[in-house]
């Protein structure tokens, strides 16, 4: 069995990792810490794990060695303690964003302060097994991805590596668990419930990732909170340098991903849900994607989903996890979901 | 084994298909027709259309 524990455990990423890891065959949780929580059972935290288990959250200075830690510290944190998570795990998996730009220069422009590790920046493996996964199987450590640029990257990434993109505007629809588990004057029920809230319109942190992956295409990314605890919809307007037809698109759709576990081609011709629809991934590691090609312009409109704190956080990192010790990457995600929902 | 004439799919058929059998694309969903057997073809069916009485 392999030891790990989580660090930085009560927020809503830690906690949907420990619902996971508490069910996975071939791990064992040893600690997670939380400093705010420190000798706490964790379901005071996580109530839907009452009666799971009676771990208690513990603080930083009181963890033990163990195969592997889980870093699920706000960003700024992981870089700041990162010698100290390096002496304690021979692996570490990364679910904050210090690891995952690859040179210092990047970091600043997206995140506007300066790394305070930039030696280290390029030896994290990005997180995405799609994207990544011969990395990831030999990695140490791995940086999980930002929960937008995955739904963002995954949508296109097939149609950009073919040279097919002459540019895409990215719109997501975001539910209120990506800001955190934080109140604010802006999460007050009063003031979020029903809102529309226009989080980002330009310069979102992802889109520095999202160059990483795709290279240096045009991206045009906005941000909207809406009405949603769970989930991203991801509607990217690609705007095509080649004369496709949905067939085409097809067949470069399942070239990439049919052998891919954790992705589907959702489009059907009928029936209520003929595109992919967050609501019904709450839960799971799936990314959906769909598209329809505009026939009256070079628009090609694809579309994905994700559970935001699933294949955009904790259940990323356990496909990482599975990988990167040869388990079989479905591992302790085999959720299927619910509906109705 | 055919083919999916809306998205491309591989779609086998059982050996005592008749022409007008209709099948659901795995992929797509779209309701198709047999419409020949040697070769096998097949296309979309047609859908079935309101009358809005005017």
């Amino acid at each position: 069995m392999i030891r790990v524990s989580i660090v930085g455990g009560s927020g809503y990423t830690g906690g949907e990792l420990l619902r996971l890891l508490l069910f996975h065959s071939e791990c064992t949780v040893q600690q997670i810490t939380s400093e705010r929580s420190a000798g706490k059972f964790v379901h005071n935290a996580h109530p839907n794990l009452r009666g799971i288990t009676r771990l208690k959250f513990c603080a930083v200075d009181e963890l033990k060695s163990c195969d592997l830690l889980f870093l699920c510290l706000p960003h700024g944190e992981i870089m700041a303690g990162i010698d100290r998570f390096q002496t304690l795990a021979p692996r570490l998996i990364d679910l904050s964003a210090d690891f995952r730009l690859s040179d210092a220069e990047t970091y600043m422009r997206w995140y506007g302060r300066p790394h305070l590790r930039p030696d280290l920046l390029g030896t994290f493996a990005y997180g995405v097994p799609e994207i990544n996964r011969e990395n990831i199987v030999q990695a140490d450590h791995v940086a999980c991805a930002g929960c937008n640029a995955t739904a963002s990257t995954l949508a296109v990434r097939p149609l950009v590596r073919r040279n097919l993109v002459e540019s895409v505007v990215i719109e997501v629809k975001a539910g209120s668990s990506e800001g955190g588990n934080a109140g604010s004057a802006a999460s007050h029920h009063p003031e979020r419930s029903g809102a529309v809230r226009s989080y980002q319109p330009t310069g979102h942190r992802h889109v520095g990732e999202m160059k990483q992956v795709l290279g240096d295409i045009a991206i045009h990314f906005s941000a909207t909170s809406i009405e949603m605890v769970r989930g991203i919809l991801a509607t990217c307007h690609v705007f095509l340098n080649d004369d496709l037809d949905e067939k085409a698109v097809w067949k470069i759709y399942r070239e990439d991903y049919s052998e891919e576990p954790f992705i589907r081609i959702v489009k059907e011709r009928g029936g209520i849900h003929r595109y992919p629809e967050p609501k019904l991934l709450a839960g799971t590691n799936y990314c959906d994607i769909g598209f329809e090609r505009d026939a009256s312009s070079n628009r090609l409109v694809v579309i994905s989903a994700i559970d935001n704190l699933m294949k955009g956080a904790a259940g990323q990192a356990i496909q990482c996890f599975n990988l990167m010790h040869g388990f079989n990457e479905t591992c302790g995600l085999e959720f299927p979901g619910l509906h109705p929902i | 084994m055919s083919e999916c004439p809306v998205c491309g799919a591989e779609i086998s058929l059982a050996s005592d298909t008749v022409v007008g059998e209709l099948l659901e694309c795995t992929d797509c969903g779209s309701e198709l027709e047999v419409t020949e057997l040697k070769p096998l073809t097949l296309a979309e069916a047609p859908e079935s259309e309101e009358d809005w009485g005017e």
